[in-house]
C-alpha cells in the first residue's frame, strides 16, 4: 500500500516534470525571444518591462521609477482597460516607445474634470503652480479603487490624510501659500468631526471633501464655494438638517439659509476645522459682548489697553449690521468667555478678499508682512469699530480727509517721512499748497488726493514697475481723470510709441511735480518751465536766454514766450514734424499768438539763437565780434588819452590852487571862484 | 534872466553892503543846456532799463528790473525814454536849421564855419600838440572854442542815435519791420543795439564824465553845462583862442551875463551828483556782469 503509494507520488511528481518540461518547451518555441508571462494579467506586455522594479528613465536629472505594481493594477477598478485604456497614445506602439503624454482623467471623468478646472487647484495647476495637485496626487494612479472600497486612496478614512500631506504645518503649501486657517489637520484630527471619522472609524463623518466637495474647492471668499458666508448653512445643513431647531435662541431658522450672510454663519460661533462637541450654553449675540465690553473701565490685563466698545460707535458704523463675532471669528461660545479663545486680531480680508489681496502687495502690506512696527494695517486708516464708508464725510478715508490720514506718517518728520529715501520731501505740504490741494480744501471731492494717484490698497514705490506712479504708468493714473491730456501726450513726441526714443521720456511728473503741482498759468510754474524743459533739452535752453524772450523770463516777466507757449506742451511734436506748432504752416499762427500780424518773414527771427558758434550763426557771430571790437579800439583810445592827460591835470591843479592861494594872500580872503557872492 | 533878480533882494539880517555880481562868460545857450540835461534823463533811463535785460543773466538785473516795477514796466520807460531822446535829436536839429538860416547863408558854412562841430585841420594840430604835452614835450595848446574830445563827443552822440536809434525801432516794431526784411536781422539789430548801448554807457559813464566834469583841475565838478556860464578865468585858461578872438572882435562883452546864485549852482550840483552816482553805478554794474559774470 505504502510502496504504491510512493510509486504513484514518485509517477505524478515525473508526470508533472515532464509536463512543465514539455510546456516549456512549447511556450519557448512559439515565443523564443519572450519572457514567460501569465497570459491572465492585463496589460502584461508592459508589465514586462514595467513590471521590473529596476526600471527607470531620468527626467529633468533624476532617476525616476517606471515600475507599476501589476497584481495591484489588476485588483484596481480601471484593470480592465488596460494600459493603453489611460495611456491611449501607446496603442500600438512598439518598443520602444516615446514618452506617454499626460494621462487624461477627464476623457471619462468629465464632470470631475470641469469642476477641478474651475476650483482653486485646477486654476493654481493651470498656471503652472508646482505645487498645484492633479487627479494622481489625492487618486493615485494604478493604484485606483472606487471610493467606498477601502484600499482607495480617497477613501473616507483616508480623505483627511490625502488633504494633510499639503495641509498640515511644514509643508510647502502651508508655508508658501496664504491660507487663513492654520493647523487644520491637527485642529480637524480633534474636532468633533475628526473623532469620528478618525478614532471611531465613523465613515459617514464629514471628512474634508465633504465641506469642500471633492473636486470644486473654492476659497470661502469665491461666492461659488461651499463655504461662502452665503453656502455655508447649507454645506452643514446637508448633515444637520434639523439645526435650526437647537439655534431657536439666537436666529429664526428660516433666516439661516436665506440669509446667511446677515447672520452669523455656522463658522463664526463654530470654528472651522475646530467644531467641538459641546453644548454652546451661550448665546453668541453681540449684547453678549456687550455684558462686559460696555464697561469703560474694562482693560485687558496683558498691557492695560481699554477695552471698551461704544455701541454708539458700533451703531453708526458702517459695520452696524456686522455682529461682533463676525469679525473677532475665534470665539468659542462653549466658554464662560467666548472671546478668551481668541488668538489673533481680525481679519478683514475674510470679507474683504480682493483689498486684502491688493495689501499684501503694497509697500504697507509688505512692511506689515516682516511684521514691521511702522507699517500700517487696516485698522490704522479705517479705524476699527467706528468703521465709516469712504462717501461719508465724517470718515477718515472721505476724499477731504484722504491727505491728514496719510499725513499721519508722511507728514515731515513722522515714522514714514523718516525713513523714507527718496527725492519727494514736504510731501503733505507740497500737496497742501498745489492745485489739487487747494480744490480739494474748497470741496471739491472729485479732486486728486493721495489715493487717486497711489491707489488705496496697491501702494507701491514709485520704482516698482507695477506702481501706479511708476514712470510707466503716470499718465495712465494722470489720465484717468486728466483723459484729453493724456490722448494728447501718447500722441506727443515724449511718447515712447511716437519718438521711439529707448532712453527715459519725460512723463507728467517730470514736468509739473509730484506734490507741489501748480496751476500752468501761475508766474512760478511759467518762469520755471525753462530749467525743467532744460533738464534734458539743455544746449537749447541755455540759448533760449540768449534771445528776447530768454532775457526777459530771467527778469521775471511772465508774459515772454516760454517753451511751451512755441512748441506746445502735451502735444509737443518735432518742429520738422507737419502737426508740430512750429512747422512751416503753423509757425505764423503760433508766432501771431502773441505778434498780431506775424508773417512767415517775422517767424525767422532765431529764438534759440546765440552770437557764440560761428558754424550756425556766422553773421551773428561776426556782428558780435565786430562791435566788440569796435567797442575795445574805443575804449583803448579814450582810456590811454585819459591815463596820459591825468599827470597833467594835476600838475594844472596844483598850478590852480597855487594861484588861487597867491590872489587869496592879495585879497586877505578866500576866494572860491566856483561859488560866486558866497 | 528873471532867476537873476532873485539876488537883488538881500536877506534883512545881513549888513547892507553892496553886491557884487560875477559876471560870467556864456558858452551854451538855454536850449542847449535844457536839452543836455534831457539828454542825461533819458540817457540814465535808458541804460538802467536797457541794460537790465542785456545783463538779464546777474541778480542785480533782477532785482532792478522789480525795483522799476517789473520788466513791462522797464519796458516803457526804456520806451518813452527812447521817444524823449528822439525829441532831443530833433529839437537839436532843428536848432541846427535856425542857426544856419540866422547867422550862416549855407549849410556848408554852417559846417565849415568858425563855431562849427565838424573836425578841421586845426583839432588835428590841436591832437599832436596835446598828446606832445602829454608825454612833456610842449605846453598846453590853446584850445578853441570846442576841443578835439568834444567834438568827438558831439559826433559819439550823434552815430550813437543813429545805430541805437534805428535798431531800437527796429526792434520795437519788428512785425512791422519784417515786412522789409529777414526774421534774423531782428537777431542782428539786437547785438548791434545792445553793444553799441554798451560802447555809448561805457564811453560817456569813463571817459565823458573825466574829460568834461571830473578833470583834477575842475574836479569835483564842472556845471558848465548846466549854467551855461563859466567863470572868464577860466575861459582865458580852457580855451585861450576862443577868449584871444572875441576880444580882438569885441566881442566878449556880449557873451557875459551875471552868474547863478547859490541855491541854483547848489541844486544843480545836487542833480549832476545824482546822474554821476548812477552813471558810475551803471559803470560798476557793466564791469561787474561783463568780467566775472558773463555768458
Amino acid at each position: 500500500m505504502a510502496e504504491t503509494e510512493i510509486a504513484r507520488r514518485k509517477w505524478r511528481t515525473g508526470f508533472g516534470v515532464v509536463v512543465a518540461t514539455l510546456l516549456a518547451t512549447i511556450f519557448s518555441l512559439v515565443f523564443p525571444e519572450r519572457p514567460v508571462r501569465a497570459a491572465d494579467q492585463p496589460g502584461a506586455e508592459c508589465l514586462a518591462c514595467h513590471g521590473d522594479k529596476s526600471t527607470t528613465t531620468t527626467r529633468a536629472g533624476k532617476t525616476v521609477s517606471l515600475y507599476v505594481d501589476g497584481k495591484k493594477f489588476a485588483t484596481s477598478i480601471h484593470a480592465s482597460f488596460g494600459c493603453t485604456g489611460c495611456h491611449a497614445d501607446l496603442e500600438g506602439k512598439d518598443f520602444p516607445h516615446p514618452t506617454p503624454a499626460r494621462v487624461q482623467c477627464g476623457t471619462c471623468h468629465t464632470t470631475e474634470q470641469e469642476q477641478y478646472a474651475r476650483s482653486l487647484h485646477g486654476k493654481a495647476s493651470a498656471r503652472g503652480d508646482a505645487l498645484a495637485p492633479r487627479c494622481v496626487n489625492c487618486h493615485g494612479n494604478h493604484d485606483i479603487y472606487p471610493v467606498k472600497d477601502s484600499r482607495s486612496a480617497v477613501a473616507p478614512l483616508k480623505v483627511p490624510f490625502v488633504c494633510g500631506q499639503c495641509h498640515q504645518e511644514g509643508t510647502p503649501v502651508s508655508r508658501n501659500r496664504t491660507i487663513a486657517q492654520d493647523n487644520i489637520l491637527e485642529n480637524y484630527s480633534e474636532s468633533i468631526h475628526g473623532e469620528a471619522l478618525l478614532k471611531k472609524g465613523l465613515a459617514v463623518a464629514p471628512n474634508c471633501a465633504t465641506c469642500h466637495t471633492p473636486h470644486l474647492i473654492l476659497p470661502h471668499t469665491d461666492p461659488a464655494s461651499s463655504i461662502n458666508r452665503r453656502n455655508i448653512a447649507a454645506t452643514c445643513t446637508k448633515c444637520h438638517s434639523q439645526i435650526e431647531t437647537v439655534h431657536r435662541k439666537i436666529i429664526r431658522g428660516e433666516l439661516w439659509e436665506k440669509q446667511a450672510s446677515v447672520l452669523p454663519a455656522c463658522p463664526d460661533c463654530h470654528q472651522p476645522h475646530k467644531i467641538r462637541n459641546v453644548f454652546y450654553s451661550q448665546g453668541m449675540a453681540n449684547a453678549d459682548c456687550m455684558r462686559c465690553h460696555a464697561d469703560e473701565k474694562l482693560r485687558r490685563a496683558r498691557d492695560g489697553q481699554s477695552m471698551y466698545v461704544s455701541v454708539g460707535e458700533v451703531s453708526h458704523s458702517r459695520h452696524n449690521k456686522i455682529a461682533c463675532s463676525q469679525c473677532h471669528s475665534e470665539v468659542n461660545a462653549s466658554h464662560v468667555r467666548p472671546c478668551e479663545t481668541i488668538t489673533k486680531g481680525v481679519d478683514c480680508t475674510s470679507c474683504h478678499d480682493e483689498i486684502g489681496r491688493q495689501y499684501v502687495t503694497s509697500i504697507h502690506g509688505q512692511l506689515s508682512g516682516k511684521n514691521d512696527p511702522n507699517a500700517p494695517t487696516c485698522k490704522e486708516c479705517h479705524g476699527t469699530h467706528a468703521v465709516l464708508g469712504k462717501q461719508d464725510p465724517q470718515s477718515s478715508t472721505f476724499a477731504m480727509n484722504v491727505p491728514g490720514l496719510c499725513a499721519r506718517c508722511h507728514r515731515e518728520g513722522q515714522k514714514a517721512a523718516v525713513r523714507y529715501t527718496g527725492l519727494q520731501h514736504e510731501i503733505i505740504a507740497n500737496y497742501t499748497e498745489s492745485i489739487h490741494g487747494t480744490l480739494l480744501k474748497n470741496g471739491l471731492t472729485v479732486t486728486a488726493t493721495c489715493t487717486s494717484c497711489h491707489t488705496a490698497h496697491q501702494i507701491l514705490p514709485r520704482t516698482d514697475p507695477a506702481s501706479s506712479v511708476n514712470a510707466n504708468n503716470v499718465p495712465d493714473t494722470c489720465g484717468r481723470c486728466h483723459h484729453g491730456i493724456e490722448e494728447q501726450f501718447e500722441n506727443s513726441i515724449h511718447a515712447k510709441r511716437v519718438s521711439g526714443y529707448s532712453k527715459p521720456l519725460p512723463v507728467c511728473n517730470d514736468c509739473h511735480t509730484a506734490h507741489a503741482i501748480h496751476r500752468t498759468d501761475e508766474s512760478s510754474f511759467r518762469l520755471n518751465v525753462m530749467a525743467t524743459c532744460g533738464r534734458c533739452h539743455e544746449k537749447i535752453a541755455e540759448t533760449y536766454f540768449d534771445t528776447y524772450h530768454g532775457k526777459v523770463s530771467k527778469l521775471g516777466y511772465t508774459k515772454a514766450a516760454k517753451c511751451y507757449d512755441c512748441h506746445g506742451s502735451h502735444d509737443v511734436l518735432a518742429v520738422t514734424d507737419p502737426r508740430s506748432h512750429l512747422s512751416r504752416a503753423n509757425v505764423a499762427t503760433t508766432c501771431g499768438k502773441c505778434h498780431a500780424g506775424a508773417t512767415r518773414r517775422f517767424a525767422g527771427y532765431l529764438t534759440h539763437a546765440t552770437h557764440h558758434d560761428p558754424r550756425k550763426y556766422p553773421f551773428l557771430f561776426y556782428t558780435f565780434w565786430g562791435m566788440t571790437t569796435l567797442l575795445l579800439v574805443t575804449f583803448v583810445v579814450g582810456g590811454v588819452h585819459t591815463l596820459l592827460w591825468l599827470p597833467r591835470a594835476f600838475q594844472m591843479r596844483q598850478e590852480l590852487r597855487a594861484e588861487e592861494e597867491k590872489a587869496a594872500a592879495e585879497l586877505g580872503k578866500p576866494v572860491d571862484k566856483e561859488k560866486p557872492n558866497a | 534872466m528873471p532867476r537873476d533878480e532873485v539876488l537883488e533882494n538881500p536877506p534883512a539880517s545881513s549888513t547892507p553892503k553892496i553886491k557884487v555880481v560875477e559876471r560870467q562868460f556864456v558858452r551854451f545857450t538855454r536850449l542847449q543846456r535844457i536839452l543836455h540835461i534831457c539828454m542825461i534823463v533819458s540817457f540814465l533811463s535808458l541804460a538802467t532799463t536797457g541794460l537790465t535785460l542785456k545783463f538779464s543773466y546777474t541778480k542785480w538785473a533782477s532785482v532792478l528790473s522789480h525795483l522799476l516795477g517789473g520788466f513791462e514796466n522797464a519796458g516803457y520807460i526804456h520806451r518813452s525814454a527812447a521817444v524823449v531822446m528822439f525829441g532831443v535829436f530833433v529839437t537839436h536839429l532843428v536848432d541846427l536849421y535856425k542857426l544856419k538860416k540866422r547867422e550862416h547863408t549855407s549849410w556848408l558854412s554852417l559846417i565849415l564855419g568858425p563855431g562849427s562841430m565838424m573836425p578841421n585841420q586845426a583839432d588835428l594840430a590841436d591832437l599832436v600838440a596835446t598828446l606832445k604835452w602829454f608825454v612833456g614835450l610842449g605846453k598846453r595848446p590853446a584850445y578853441g572854442r570846442w576841443t578835439y574830445w568834444e567834438k568827438f563827443d558831439y559826433f559819439a552822440v550823434f552815430w550813437g542815435i543813429a545805430v541805437i536809434g534805428s535798431t531800437g525801432l527796429t526792434l520795437w516794431f519788428p512785425v512791422f519791420f519784417t515786412r522789409f526784411i529777414p526774421g534774423s536781422f531782428l537777431n542782428v539789430a539786437t547785438i548791434i543795439h545792445s553793444d553799441e548801448a554798451l560802447l555809448a554807457t561805457g564811453f560817456i559813464f569813463t571817459v565823458h564824465f573825466f574829460n568834461t566834469h571830473l578833470r583834477p583841475e575842475k574836479f569835483p565838478m564842472d556845471i558848465t553845462v548846466f549854467t551855461g556860464r563859466m567863470p572868464l578865468e577860466e575861459l582865458k585858461r580852457d580855451k585861450p583862442r576862443e577868449y584871444e578872438a572875441l576880444v580882438a572882435s569885441g566881442q566878449l562883452e556880449e557873451h557875459m551875463e551875471e552868474a547863478y546864485p547859490p541855491i541854483v549852482t547848489r541844486t544843480i550840483r545836487a542833480f549832476a551828483w545824482a546822474a554821476l552816482a548812477v552813471g558810475f553805478s551803471i559803470v560798476l554794474w557793466i564791469i561787474y556782469a561783463v568780467l566775472f559774470a558773463y555768458r
